[in-house]
């Protein structure tokens, strides 16, 4: 079971046992952590599920497709190198210990 | 005595959006969403989606927190409106506690429309709108072998879909003679039947269904207009939705297929808003009064009422923009097609990459895109900016859509 720590711009962390499978958003959603959005449920269409992804995990990451490429320029708060959206990121057994940056605000 | 809070009835997209908006806003007075469907605001759009097909749990399907509306000082009241006295400016609730308002707005949505025919209250036949909906047809899934879908909108082929996926035969009855007819130019939906049909969905056009016949209770088949029997252990009905506006009626306000608003997004009585699913617009880009049914709708709209409540008002002018997940395509339309009268591909269908532009006199009103996000994304600027590009650059792959939007954005 993949564990994921959510940290809030606030210095709030959650520390979380994650199913496979699930995505970094969904997770988030069934833990009640707050900052990640995501009103349109999942689809990449909306980019409020906007995260920071920590460096060292970033090249093992599931490979960003055109539509969240697109949605990536959309976001509230700044697009970085390390910015993804956390419905797009499916949870697998080489993403334990990710650390997720949750920005200050989704819209 | 502190101020009478803002009350939102309706705790879907819309309403949990204007609370939320409230406070970014700067709103320091109390908020209370009067929720009567009791469960916490959710993500309607996963339910005809990966909800229905198992693979996303419930508990993921939170819109927010339950610690954000803590911390934001939003009251959740899970209960039901029963009516508003807006003489008193108040609604009672079904506890018969009268909950006083200094503003109030109404983000009751939408119910689906029923189909009234013999059989129709068989097990095994569905609406899809809610959580409580999509558990049932998500158990039913579990154990069906053929499924029966009435009207080919959105719900009903992303159901399909899901079904298909599930190795479930799947029968789809339309009355129009295509897909999504009312939403989609004649060329997208064209290529959405073929691609349904490819994974092996059935399309019956022109008909519709006059019973539906069981065996203990339970749906087993359905009997189309023609006399054809069509064998089916779960029934989906997809055939629109109507305004949840019975409270508005019933307290007098000016309702029409829907709450009727102005501009600002303001009913007839000046302390009432209305947004999302339920409110009759004027809507600058359909240029005429509508009613939207979607997220994007609801989110902006609740932001528009969130400005105008702490004193930045402004007309609602926000691009309409939709999307629609079946199987493995990803439609995204920004517009409305309704009005167009020329319609010009970028890109081959044949690619399973391609969009459709479509235009009312010269003027670009409309962009459906499959699997080409960055046409989605360049038409809403485009159409938001109201920028002008012609229908020869608009099938021309080899034009820059993105430079015509910077060239907008320079001459604006």
């Amino acid at each position: 079971m993949p564990k994921i720590s959510y940290q809030s711009h606030d210095g709030t962390v959650a520390d979380v046992n994650a199913p496979e499978n699930m995505s970094v958003m969904q997770v988030a959603k069934a833990n009640g952590v707050d900052g990640i959005v995501a009103e349109c449920g999942g689809s990449a269409m909306c980019a409020t599920c906007h995260v920071y992804v920590a460096e060292d995990f970033l090249d093992r990451l599931p490979v960003m497709n055109a539509v969240e490429d697109e949605m990536l320029d959309c976001t509230a708060t700044e697009r970085k190198p390390s910015s993804r959206l956390s419905c797009q990121i499916k949870l697998t057994p080489d993403l334990d210990g990710i650390v997720i940056h949750v920005p200050e605000r989704q819209t | 005595m502190s101020p009478a809070p803002i009350v939102i009835l309706g705790g879907g997209h819309a309403g949990a959006q204007l609370a939320a908006s409230l406070r970014e806003e700067g709103y320091d007075g109390s908020i209370a969403i009067v929720n009567g469907e009791g469960v916490a605001p959710y993500q309607r759009p996963p339910l005809s989606k990966g909800y229905i097909h198992g693979d996303i749990p419930a508990e993921a399907l939170s819109l927010r927190a339950q610690s954000f509306f803590n911390t934001k000082r939003i009251d959740i009241v899970n209960q039901a409106a029963v009516s508003i006295d807006r003489a008193l400016r108040n609604v009672r609730l079904t506890s018969g506690q009268a909950l006083e308002y200094s503003h109030l707005i109404l983000a009751t949505g939408s119910r689906s429309r029923t189909l009234e025919l013999p059989g129709s209250g068989l097990q095994g036949s569905h609406e899809l709108r809610t959580l409580e909906d999509a558990s049932r047809i998500r158990a039913d899934l579990q154990s069906c072998r053929s499924a029966l879908v009435i009207g080919a909108g959105f719900i009903g082929l992303e159901f399909a879909a899901a079904a298909r996926k599930k190795n479930i035969e799947v029968n789809v009855i339309e009355l129009a003679d295509r897909p999504m007819a009312r939403s989609l130019s004649p060329k997208m939906s064209d290529f959405f039947r073929d691609a349904h049909r490819d994974t092996g969905s059935q399309f019956h056009f022109g008909r519709r269904v006059n019973e539906l016949r069981g065996w203990q209770g339970h749906v087993t088949e359905a009997v189309l207009d023609d006399g054809r029997a069509i064998a089916a252990d779960i029934v989906l009905v997809g055939i629109g939705v109507v305004a949840d506006d019975r409270l508005a009626r019933d307290a007098g306000l000016v309702c029409e297929d829907g709450i009727v608003v102005d501009e600002a997004l303001l009913t007839s009585d000046p302390r009432i808003s209305a947004i999302g699913d339920c409110a009759r617009h004027p809507n600058p880009f359909a240029r005429a009064t509508i009613r939207l049914e979607s997220v994007q709708n609801a989110v902006d709209q609740a932001k528009c009422v969130a400005r105008r409540l702490v004193g930045k008002p402004e007309p609602f002018h926000s691009l309409p923009w939709f999307w629609s997940d079946q199987g493995s395509l990803k439609l995204q339309i920004a517009g409305l097609v309704r009005g167009c009268d020329t319609f010009v591909s970028r890109g081959d269908p044949k690619s399973s990459a391609f969009s459709v532009f479509g235009f009312a006199d010269g003027a670009l009103r409309c962009v459906e895109s499959v699997n080409r996000a960055g046409d989605h994304m360049a038409a809403r600027r485009l159409l938001d900016a109201g920028c002008a590009i012609s229908t020869e650059e608009a099938g021309d792959t080899a034009f820059d859509l993105k430079a015509a939007v910077r060239r907008a954005a320079v001459s604006a």
